[in-house]
C-alpha cells in the first residue's frame, strides 16, 4: 500500500496502530476502528458483549473515549433463526450502554457465517495519544488480563471445554479495558496496545520492533486461564497460535526451562484480550495497585524494556 | 490399523476426530490422514499428551500421514 500522509494525521497505518488518530481541531481528534468476527462463544447475548468490548478496546488503547458505534452484521438468514441476531444485538446494545457509546445504527448482510463487530468514532486530545510504538528504556509492562482465550475457544469449538473455563474466559472478554485504560491516563504511560490477534508476543513485538533497546518478558508473571494448559498440550492449538510463532520467530527468543504450554499461552490470538502497558518504573506499583482495588484483579507486571538488541523480546 | 481421514477439517476438528478414535478403540494403531501443518503438530501433541508414539509421513505438499502406536503395556 502506498503510505498516506496528512498534516491532521496522527496515527494511521503505518505502525500497526490499534485505531486510527486524525486531528480536527487544535483540541479535539477523533479515533476510529473496526473490527468484527466470527462467534467465539456459544451464547450469542455473550457474543455481542464480547464483541463490543472487543471494538472499544482499540480507543481504550490510544487513551481515547469512546461515543458513538455502528453495528456490522453478517448473518446466514437460510440456517440461523432471527432471535440469534436479536440476542447479539441486544448482547451489544447493553455493553455499549454500559460503555456510555450511542449506537448510531449499522448495516446487515446476508453471509453464510455469522459474522458480528463494529465500527466506533472516539474522541481525545491531539496531545493525550497514546501511541503503541513508543515504549522507553526502563519501563515496566503492565498486562491487564490474563491469556489463554483462543485455546479455550478453540476447545469451545470442538466441545472439549469445560464450563468453569467457558465462563472464566467469558466473563474476561465481557470486561470493558475502559477503567483500565482511564487509570494507566495519570500515570504517565509511555505506549500501550490491546491484545488481540497476535497474541501477547505478537503486539509486543509491535510495541518494540521500532525501539532502540529489547523488551524481556517474565514468563512465571504472565496471568493465564489454567484451563489453558491442559488443553493446549492435547492440541487444542488455533491456527492463528501456529502462525503467530512461526512470523514472529526472527524476533522473540525463548529462554531455556520455559515450558511449553507456556509458550504456547504468549503466542496465543485473544479475543478482547487486555492492555499492555509500558510505563516508568517509579508509576508501575501504584497504577497495579489501583487497578487491583477496581476490580482488575489479574492485572500483572509481566516485563520491562531492558538494554539489549533492538527490537527483540526476550522470554525468561 | 483404524484410518482416519480428516482433511478438509480446521481445528479443532482434526483432533476431536482422532480423540475419539482413540477412545473407541483403544490399544489399536492409527493411521491419520491431515491436510494442513497446523492437524499435524495438534493431532501429534494429543497423542504424545495419550503417550502414544508418533510417525509422521509426507504424502504430497501439506498432506501428511501420521502412524500413531499406542504406549505398550
Amino acid at each position: 500500500m502506498p503510505s498516506i500522509s496528512d498534516p491532521n494525521l496522527i496515527a494511521g497505518m503505518e505502525s500497526a496502530e490499534d485505531a486510527g488518530v486524525y486531528k480536527l481541531s487544535p483540541d479535539t481528534a477523533v479515533v476510529q476502528t473496526v473490527d468484527f468476527f466470527t462467534p467465539i462463544v456459544d451464547d450469542p447475548y455473550d457474543f455481542g458483549r464480547i464483541a463490543v468490548a472487543n471494538s472499544l478496546s482499540d480507543v481504550y488503547a490510544k487513551g481515547g473515549r469512546p461515543l458513538t458505534a455502528l453495528n456490522i452484521v453478517c448473518f446466514p438468514l437460510k440456517t440461523l433463526n432471527i432471535s440469534v441476531l436479536r440476542d447479539i444485538l441486544r448482547g451489544g446494545l447493553d455493553k455499549m450502554k454500559e460503555a456510555d457509546v450511542v449506537l448510531l445504527g449499522g448495516h446487515t448482510v446476508e453471509d453464510q457465517e455469522l459474522k458480528y463487530g463494529l465500527s466506533v468514532t472516539g474522541i481525545i486530545h491531539p496531545n493525550d495519544v497514546i501511541f503503541n510504538n513508543r515504549p522507553k528504556m526502563g519501563d515496566l509492562l503492565i498486562l491487564t488480563k490474563p491469556l489463554g482465550t483462543g485455546i479455550i475457544s478453540t476447545a469451545i469449538k470442538g466441545d472439549m471445554a469445560g464450563e468453569k473455563a467457558v465462563f472464566r474466559i467469558t466473563q474476561s472478554m465481557c470486561a470493558l479495558n475502559r477503567k483500565a485504560s482511564e487509570m494507566m491516563l495519570s500515570e504517565n504511560p509511555s505506549a500501550c496496545t490491546d491484545i488481540t490477534g497476535f497474541g501477547l508476543l505478537g503486539h509486543a513485538s509491535e510495541m518494540i520492533r521500532s525501539a532502540a533497546f529489547c523488551m524481556e518478558i517474565d514468563s512465571a508473571a504472565i496471568p493465564f486461564f489454567p484451563e489453558a494448559v491442559a488443553l493446549s498440550e492435547t492440541g487444542m492449538v488455533p491456527g492463528g497460535l501456529h502462525r503467530n510463532r512461526n512470523y514472529l520467530k526472527d524476533v522473540v527468543e525463548i529462554s531455556k526451562g520455559v515450558p511449553r504450554h507456556m509458550e504456547d499461552i504468549l503466542f496465543d490470538p485473544q479475543t478482547s484480550g487486555g492492555l499492555l502497558i509500558s510505563l516508568p518504573e517509579k508509576n508501575a506499583g501504584a497504577l497495579l495497585g489501583r487497578m487491583r482495588d477496581h476490580g482488575i484483579r489479574e492485572a500483572a507486571i509481566v516485563g520491562a524494556i531492558v538494554p539489549g538488541p533492538s527490537g527483540r523480546i526476550i522470554v525468561r | 490399523m483404524i484410518e482416519i481421514d480428516v482433511r478438509g477439517f480446521s481445528c479443532p476438528i482434526p483432533v476431536v476426530k482422532t480423540q475419539k478414535a482413540m477412545q473407541d478403540n483403544p490399544g489399536e494403531e492409527l493411521a491419520v490422514l491431515v491436510e494442513t501443518e497446523v492437524s499435524k503438530e495438534n493431532v501429534s501433541r494429543l497423542a504424545e499428551s495419550r503417550k502414544y508414539s508418533v510417525e509422521e509421513k509426507t504424502v504430497s505438499g501439506d498432506e501428511y500421514l501420521l502412524t500413531l502406536r499406542p504406549p505398550q503395556e
